[in-house]
């Protein structure tokens, strides 16, 4: 997982409340092998009119926001399925960062098990961030994870509160994985010790 | 030391270290593989340079997706053969023991785990797949898990988890003809409900479990899932020793016996504690099946379907009606006689030898009822073979039952056997939910016997009627 530390970035803005699992990634799109090139599909049904073109009026089809990675939505982003796709396809599309007054619990769960850091605000100032992204290319904001603010164009600080723990793995770059390696020794001594308890544990190997 | 419970045990003895938060990095001895959920992991590993730990404590086999015709063809879905073909490339560059489409060994793999003698008493064991709590009937503790904690187990050889609560379920007494080990866990489903395991793992204890065979066991524990348990344990006895015994990846001779003295520490201590204790009496169940599209709408085969009319609960009354609507049934009618167009007897509640010997036993000498297609989808190749070799697929091939390849099958609208719309099936399986049999699929979950019984007189029908 790539570390979080600062995040200079567009924003794109995104005024809707409830987008759900569904929207970010529709069903259709789960049968695959992959967690990366889901971008493409991110948010497939706003992104795409029903003859496959893009719809100019979604914002991430448009300049400047095409390249965002941090999008500010209303409240309850994230509601719905639990499947872990709609992090995978955000982070595809380039994402590193969202920013709503509310987040479904299992979306926000995923989002920091992925690398993407879910920053929850309340619902007046999502508007005025959203204003500050609608200001194009020159208006980008900054994430500034270790110091917990966000620095607005004009340079006014915004500050958000974090899970210290979940804080500390992004900064570090480290997912559930690394952490747990980080516990590596303790796997280890156990392995030895349980070999010796229970020499009779078998190991599969195929002839 | 307190008394324990073999929930406690097993859980005490993996526990590599416990987290500030009480969360434990649990040790786990066996990670079996299918080629559903576990792409994204192999992914996952791939492109953040890390290694699979244990490939000797991995397993991998295709079955959610593989056809159960004939497997000389190339498979039609292309979704599902580049799954299949992304597994056999994923499990080569990783090393991973895997038991392809073509090997007798091949099958669902819950069946084929304990067949194999990869899944053992007193082991951790998880696969990305809910009903990995089928493993729980040797005295293992067994759970299904999502990709991301795929890839933890693949990178860590553990997962992160808090502690169960112990919840016993103790059947006691002996059940009457005609009466399975699925009729007693629907029973106990309908008893508890849906959630009423929640946050649990459930041992299940009693005479009427002790009583079981393996394979009624596992169709026990299998179900926790439906009974919204965490997982599902009975503890390990001279049945779960004999039927390890010589299994191909068993321990042997001395091993095997120090495994033995082992295994048998672990039973739950007198007087450990259960947060939460059921009890019913074997004689009081009867064959049951599900009327409605959720596991705990369970009813005697003899009984009538729900009638919403008795509900006060407005939001319950119109879910019930659903149901009704759905499944094509009127309120409060009997639902014995009802006609059924297809009958499943497969997937990895029902599939092993002995599942098959009770469809068998039912439908020798008879005929499946004009207009019913009846399938029967052994477990394993090793499944399929024992019945061959037992003359059970001449039985129900004279009978008018299709004989199948092992898999998945019509458990789940993943691979070719699917219902259509509005056709209602008797099914051994574990999940009646809307369209989990395909789109508008009408399911009946039941026992072999008793989809047999189905099968033979083209209608819902109680199986003591036929022995
Ligand atoms: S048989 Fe059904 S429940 Fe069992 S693993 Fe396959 S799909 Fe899942």
């Amino acid at each position: 997982m790539d570390k979080f530390t600062v995040l200079t970035a567009i924003a794109a803005p995104l005024p809707e409340e409830n987008i759900d699992t569904d929207k970010i990634i529709p069903a259709r799109f789960l049968k695959t092998t992959k967690r990366s090139g889901l971008g493409v599909h991110a948010f497939d049904g706003m992104r795409y009119r029903p003859d496959g073109t893009e719809n100019p009026d979604f914002v991430l089809n448009r300049e400047p926001y095409r390249k965002a990675e941090i999008l500010i939505t209303y409240d309850n982003l994230g509601c719905g399925s639990s499947r872990e796709h709609a992090p995978w396809a955000l982070l595809d599309f380039g994402i590193r960062c969202v920013i709503a007054p509310s987040f479904a619990d299992i979306f926000n769960n995923n989002c920091f098990k992925n690398g993407i850091l879910p920053i929850a605000l309340p619902r007046e100032v999502c508007t005025e961030l959203m204003d500050d992204a609608r200001q194009g290319a020159n208006s980008r904001l900054t994430v500034d994870l270790a110091r917990q603010v966000i620095i607005r164009p004009d340079g006014r600080e915004v500050p958000f509160d974090v899970d210290p723990l979940r804080r500390q793995l992004l900064l570090e770059g480290l997912d559930d994985i690394g952490q747990t390696l980080q516990h590596e020794k303790a796997i280890t001594t156990f392995e030895q010790r349980r070999a010796q308890a229970q020499p009779w544990i078998p190991h599969i190997v195929l002839d | 030391m307190a008394p324990r419970t073999l929930f406690d045990k097993i859980w005490d003895s993996h526990v590599v270290e416990t987290l500030p938060d009480s969360t434990a990095i649990l040790y786990i001895d066996r990670h079996l593989v299918h080629e559903v959920t576990s792409p994204q992991a192999f992914e996952g590993l791939r492109l953040s340079g890390r290694r699979l730990r244990h490939p000797d404590a991995t397993i991998a086999v295709v079955d959610h997706n593989v056809p159960t015709s004939d497997r000389t063809q190339p498979i039609e879905e292309a979704d599902s053969r580049n799954q299949i073909e992304t597994l056999e490339r994923n499990v080569k560059e990783f090393g991973v023991p895997y038991f392809p489409l073509l090997s007798a060994r091949q099958g669902i793999v819950h069946v084929v785990g304990p067949e194999q003698g990869i899944s053992l008493p007193g082991m951790t064991i998880v696969c990305g797949d809910s009903h990995t709590s089928t493993h729980g009937a040797l005295g293992a503790l067994a759970f299904g898990i999502g990709t991301s904690e795929v890839e933890h187990v693949m990178a860590t050889q553990t997962i992160l988890q808090k502690p169960a609560k112990n919840m016993k379920v103790v059947v006691e007494g002996q059940v009457g003809p005609g009466v399975t080990a699925k009729d007693i866990m629907l029973a106990i489903i309908g008893h508890i409900g849906t959630a009423g395991g929640t946050g649990h793992v459930i041992e299940f204890a009693g005479s009427a479990i002790r009583e079981l065979d393996m394979a009624g066991r596992m169709t026990i524990c299998n179900m926790s899932i439906e009974a919204g348990a965490r997982a599902g344990l009975v503890a390990p006895d001279e049945t779960t020793f004999e039927y390890v015994r010589g299994r191909p990846f068993a321990p042997k001779g001395e091993a095997f016996d120090a495994a033995v003295a082992y295994w048998k520490t672990l039973a739950s201590d007198e007087g450990a504690h259960y947060d939460r204790v059921v009890e019913l009496r074997a004689e009081d169940i009867t064959p049951v099946l599900t009327w409605g599209t959720s596991p705990e709408t369970v009813i005697p085969v003899t009984g009538n379907v729900a009638d919403p009319a008795s509900e006060a609960d407005p939001s319950r009354r119109a879910q019930m009606q659903r149901m009704l609507d759905y499944m094509g049934l009127e309120a409060g009618q009997k639902i014995a006689g009802t006609p059924v167009d297809v009958v499943f007897i497969g997937s990895c509640t029902n599939s092993r030898i002995e599942d098959l010997r009770a469809a068998a036993s039912i439908a020798a000498g008879r005929r499946v009822a004009h207009g019913v297609r009846a399938m029967i989808v052994p477990g394993s190749g090793i499944v399929k073979a024992q019945a061959e070799e037992e003359g059970l697929d001449k039985v129900f091939v004279e009978a008018g039952f299709e004989w199948r390849e092992a898999g998945c099958s019509m458990c789940l609208g993943m691979n070719p056997d699917r219902l259509t719309p509005g056709q209602r099936c008797a099914s051994t399986s574990n999940r009646n939910f809307e369209g989990r049999q395909g789109p508008g699929g009408r399911t009946h979950l039941l026992s072999p016997a008793m989809a047999a019984a189905a099968a033979v007189t083209g209608t819902l029908t109680d199986v003591r009627e036929l022995i």
